[in-house]
């Protein structure tokens, strides 16, 4: 009997999850796909968001404020890249700057610190490329950019790290109420706990109506983008969002956290788990960009790729609990920049719905990994003389040594496939996206896992990369 | 008259075949691209490049090729005997793998060291 | 430290050092991230390489065996799985192996790190991001270096030599190879491996379509292709489905300058690669690149004789200084795609510079005309030209000495 089961480990699980496991719980996380942070974790504009955008009064305008110091504070305790670059929203016409002044006025009622509405010149000034018809810009710099894979899996791998069980491929299937609480059938087994908690991101109201009746319906909508090579990432400075018009909210273009451009995304109502990047949406968020910035080098792509919001028939998330069974749901934007916050809001509500937290004497929560390129010189020849694989380098684009694809082998979430060794290592990342290290990093799995080279999957059970011969 | 284009090396001269005049052969800037011409209508031939199996090598496979070209036809009776080749290592650049491929009279030989 | 250090033991790298050597350096290594020497020779089992250079028809492992062994009887050094992070404009190279992670200096480089495959992202295709999408390069190691088949069901896009040889090979292999498809209305490929690799197994080639949609979830499951108009862009009503768990890409090369960026080396946007001299000299003063990091090369056998003069020219640096004095500057006009070089010292020891590029589209009877201004400098007469070949001409170095400005133009005769 587990007292806490986590539905989804998501970036919202993960939180919940790490935080939960400081206390004297029994806890079990229940994953379907084969990795953490495999849904809407996977894909999104990965920003921090300062928290001028959601309505006053809301959750998200609450846990969004409240998480961007939470957030900063736990990616320097867990070893997650995190880079606080601000943010501007660029207005193109007096109506735009309207909304820039309106968004300012939220931002302060949000709470947001050392929001500024900045003149054409000042915003060109701090962002050389942008068009030059801005007419004026919200400055926002508390603004940050991480990585969500890097960020869900250190939230995660430390719950492990701290007892909390995670069990991956283990579909929930269908939950029963029972005296004790309830049985919840995942994968193959089911399992018991006294109090659920629904992470389920996309599919959080299929979840929810296992339990209790419909209340609410999760509306997945996608958002394509454009990843460029790092040569583009120095394109802007910051995060640089557009105003929502009519046709749509507009697209961002922002450095990520690790050098690269990131360019999206567009808005598609789409059917749970569609993650394709159609021609129409690519051609959308091209156009949309170019406006912000003209001289973005498309040219400069290294990947397209889609990720799912899980909107939902909410404005607000939503997060309730009642009769054991708590919904962390409609975790759309800026779900990503709250999660902290919101991991707080649900041990509050834990307690208060009479959960008893009581600390463990002894806990890890501090986490270091080991990244070559990042050494000084005299630290790269340390780590080498040590562990001469660090003196291999497998993936030459990011320069990702065989040391660290190993070290994320041997940490508490075993990476199975090749996609995630990348969400661990950047290992296949760079601008060759994996063509000369994913045939090594096969080779590097397969032997450290014990298993044949055709038993490793690139990304979901079943996409399999190759076949042995049979001669 | 039979338009192709010669294989022989990457140049690619556009070959013309006389069918009716002894296959003879125009547009060729070497000797080989007219032995090719007629050979291409009369008994088309390929070399053939592939992997064998290798015991104890840095890699699993040693790649291979006929010292000559063999009959086009033959091509994938040819794989098919090759993948009951099994070499152990060392084997050397040049080493024949296999003699008289199908009775061809050509022999197979390993393409480096391993 | 070194007289020379050479970064990559491919072809490039290993005709570079054993030039130099030949001219009489003694003092060199070769840094080779792989644990053998060969480059990407080492999957290009097929034939068709050392004609010019050997003049018989060999294996790409067996080309790469000769220079081995070459390189072998002399007393050049050669450091294999080292990895170079860093190259510094004074010429430190910092180096990356399981023996140590150091900094060595060299009085002069010579840059041969050749050029990785475009991807997927590159030419943005839609639909889902399944296992199953290989470049054509991945798809090669994995047959020819480790035995594992990449899939069934192939369709290959773009028709790039490396594309049109696997094609061959995957049906060797036991695969269907259903279609070849090529965005341009000519291939890219040479000729040769349309006929030998295509025609021979009667694998059809659809010019001036793409590939638009990509369609599975886990692995590959199918595929959208589209013709597309004189834009590109794909016309509707034109869609063929294939049923395939198999998509090689064949889109093209990008010579591989990381380091070469890093050093504060100029490049030039035409190649991708650094504008070099005659003697492939880049901006910086003893630094020569050759080979595939300059320019994507068709032939083996031209990257030899390209990097032989790098390995001369080093050798040459380092025993009798440097070339000093201004340069002829050597430009692209009509039809032509870049030239290699892009500059010309004045007062160059060669008496004939070899000059290479490509042309922007295919031509019947041409004429390469080398001018400057009003002036007609040189013409050659050419029966075929085609962009997926590389064009290579000769001119005398006395003829262009009065000159600033040199271009070098195409068009029909």
């Amino acid at each position: 009997m587990y007292d806490v089961a986590i539905i989804g480990c998501g970036v919202i699980g993960s939180s919940i999850a790490y935080r939960l496991s400081k206390f004297n719980l029994k806890t079990v996380v229940l994953e379907k796909e084969n990795d953490v942070a495999m849904g809407c974790t996977r894909a999104n504009s990965a920003i921090i968001h300062a928290g001028y955008d959601p309505a006053e009064g809301t959750l998200m305008a609450k846990l969004n404020v409240r998480s961007v110091d939470l957030t900063k504070e736990l990616c320097e305790k867990l070893d997650v890249p995190y880079a606080q670059i601000g943010s501007l929203v660029l207005a193109f016409s007096d109506e735009e700057s309207e909304h820039v002044r309106r968004l300012y006025d939220r931002g302060v009622t949000n709470g947001v610190p050392g929001l500024r509405i900045l003149s054409y010149d000042e915003a060109k000034a701090m962002e050389p490329n942008i068009a030059d018809n801005v007419t004026c810009a919200l400055y926002a710099p508390t603004a940050a950019v991480i990585n969500p894979w890097e960020y869900a899996l250190a939230l995660a791998e430390t719950a492990v790290t701290n007892g909390v069980e995670l069990r991956l491929e283990a579909e929930v299937k269908s939950i029963a109420k029972t005296d004790a609480g309830f049985a919840i059938t995942a994968g193959e087994d089911t399992i018991e706990a006294k109090y659920v908690i629904n992470c389920a991101g996309a599919e959080a109201d299929v979840i929810h109506d296992m339990v209790l009746p419909h209340a609410f319906e999760i509306l997945p909508s996608k958002g394509a983008y454009y990843l460029l090579d790092k040569s583009e990432g120095t394109r802007t400075k910051h995060v640089v969002f557009q105003c929502p018009t009519k046709v749509g909210k507009g697209v961002l273009v922002s450095p990520t956290v690790h050098g690269n451009l990131i360019v999206g995304p567009n808005a598609a109502d789409c059917a749970v788990g569609d993650t394709s990047a159609g021609a129409d949406d690519l051609a959308f968020v091209r156009k949309m960009a170019v406006k912000s910035v003209p001289s973005i080098d498309f040219r400069q792509n290294i990947r397209n790729f889609a990720g799912v919001r899980p909107n939902s028939t909410n404005d607000d998330f939503i997060i309730h609990m009642q009769d054991g069974f708590c919904d962390v749901a409609g975790i759309k934007s800026p779900g990503l920049a709250s999660a902290a916050g919101i991991a707080e809001y649900v041990e509050q509500m834990l307690t208060d719905n009479g959960v008893v937290l009581t600390e463990k004497a002894s806990y890890t929560d501090t986490r270091t990994q080991p990244r070559f390129k990042e050494m000084s010189h005299e630290a790269r020849a340390e780590i080498v003389k040590k562990d001469p694989k660090f003196g291999r380098v497998i993936c030459r684009c990011e320069t990702i040594t065989e040391g660290e694809i190993i070290d994320s082998i041997r940490r508490p979430i075993v990476p199975r496939t090749v996609d995630a060794i990348k969400r661990r290592c950047c290992a296949g990342m760079g601008r060759c996206q994996g063509g000369f290290c994913g045939p090594r990093v096969v080779e590097i799995l397969a032997r450290e896992l014990g298993v044949s080279r055709q038993d490793i999957d690139k990304d979901k059970t079943g996409s399999y990369i190759v076949r042995e011969r049979e001669d | 008259m039979t338009e192709l284009t010669c294989i022989c090396c990457p140049m690619g001269c556009r070959l013309t075949v006389d069918e009716d005049n002894d296959y003879a052969v125009t547009g060729n800037t070497c000797k080989r691209g007219a032995v090719y011409g007629r050979n291409e209508l009369m008994n088309p031939t390929r070399v053939l490049t592939t992997t064998v199996a290798i015991d104890g090598a840095s890699h699993g496979r040693m790649p291979v090729r006929t010292a000559d070209a063999i009959p086009k036809g033959k091509l994938f009776e040819a794989i098919e005997e090759l993948k009951k080749v099994h070499l152990t290592s060392p084997v050397h650049c040049g080493d024949v793998v296999l003699e008289n491929l199908l009775g061809t009279g050509v022999d197979v030989i390993a393409s480096r060291d391993l | 430290m070194y007289d020379l250090a050479v970064i990559g033991g491919g072809p490039a790298g290993l005709a570079a050092a054993y030039s130099a050597y030949e001219k009489g350096l003694r003092n060199i290594i070769i840094l080779e991230r792989d644990k053998e020497l060969g480059g990407i020779l080492n999957q290009c089992i097929h034939n068709g390489f050392g004609l010019h250079r050997f003049k018989e028809e060999l294996s790409g492992p067996e080309y790469a065996h000769r220079y081995i062994e070459m390189v072998q009887d002399t007393s050049v050094e050669v450091k294999l799985d080292t990895m170079v992070i860093e190259i510094t404009p004074d010429k430190k190279i910092f180096l990356d192996s399981p023996s140590g992670y150091e900094c060595i200096e060299a009085k002069s480089i010579v840059l041969s790190m050749g050029c990785r495959e475009r991807t997927r992202g590159a030419i943005s295709i839609p639909g889902t991001r399944p296992s199953g999408v290989f470049t054509a390069g991945a798809a090669q190691r994995y047959l020819n270096m480790e035995g594992l088949m990449a899939g069934k069901r192939v369709v290959i896009l773009g028709s790039g030599d490396i594309g049109l040889i696997m094609a061959r090979r995957m049906t060797l292999e036991g695969a269907k190879v259903l279609a070849c498809v090529e965005v341009m209305p000519y291939s890219g490929g040479l000729t040769r491996n349309i006929v030998q690799c295509l025609n021979d197994f009667d694998i059809p080639l659809y010019l001036s379509h793409t590939v638009t949609e990509i369609r599975g979830d886990k692995r590959l499951e199918g595929l959208t292709v589209m013709e597309v108009d004189e834009n590109r862009r794909p016309i509707p009503g034109t869609e063929m489905e294939f049923d395939c768990d198999t998509l090689l890409l064949s889109v093209g090369l990008i010579p591989e300058n990381e380091l070469t960026r890093g050093a504060g080396i100029e490049m030039d946007p035409r190649t991708n690669g650094a504008y070099v001299f005659e003697n492939m000299e880049t901006s910086i003063e003893g630094v020569f690149a050759c080979g595939n990091v300059v320019h994507v090369h068709d032939l083996v056998d031209f990257v030899s004789a390209e990097s032989a003069r790098a390995g001369e020219a080093a050798a040459d640096y380092v025993l009798n200084g440097p070339v000093k004095g201004d340069y002829i500057r050597l430009v692209n006009g009509d039809a032509v795609g870049y030239t290699v070089p892009q500059k010309i010292h004045r007062d160059t020891v060669a008496d004939k510079i070899d000059v290479f590029f490509r042309v922007r589209s295919v031509f019947g009877k041409s004429q390469i005309v080398i001018s400057s201004g009003d002036t007609e400098i040189q013409v050659f007469k050419r029966p075929y030209m085609a962009p997926g070949e590389m064009e290579h001409i000769v001119i005398s170095a006395d003829k262009l000495k009065g000159f600033d400005t040199v271009t070098v133009s195409a068009k029909e005769a």
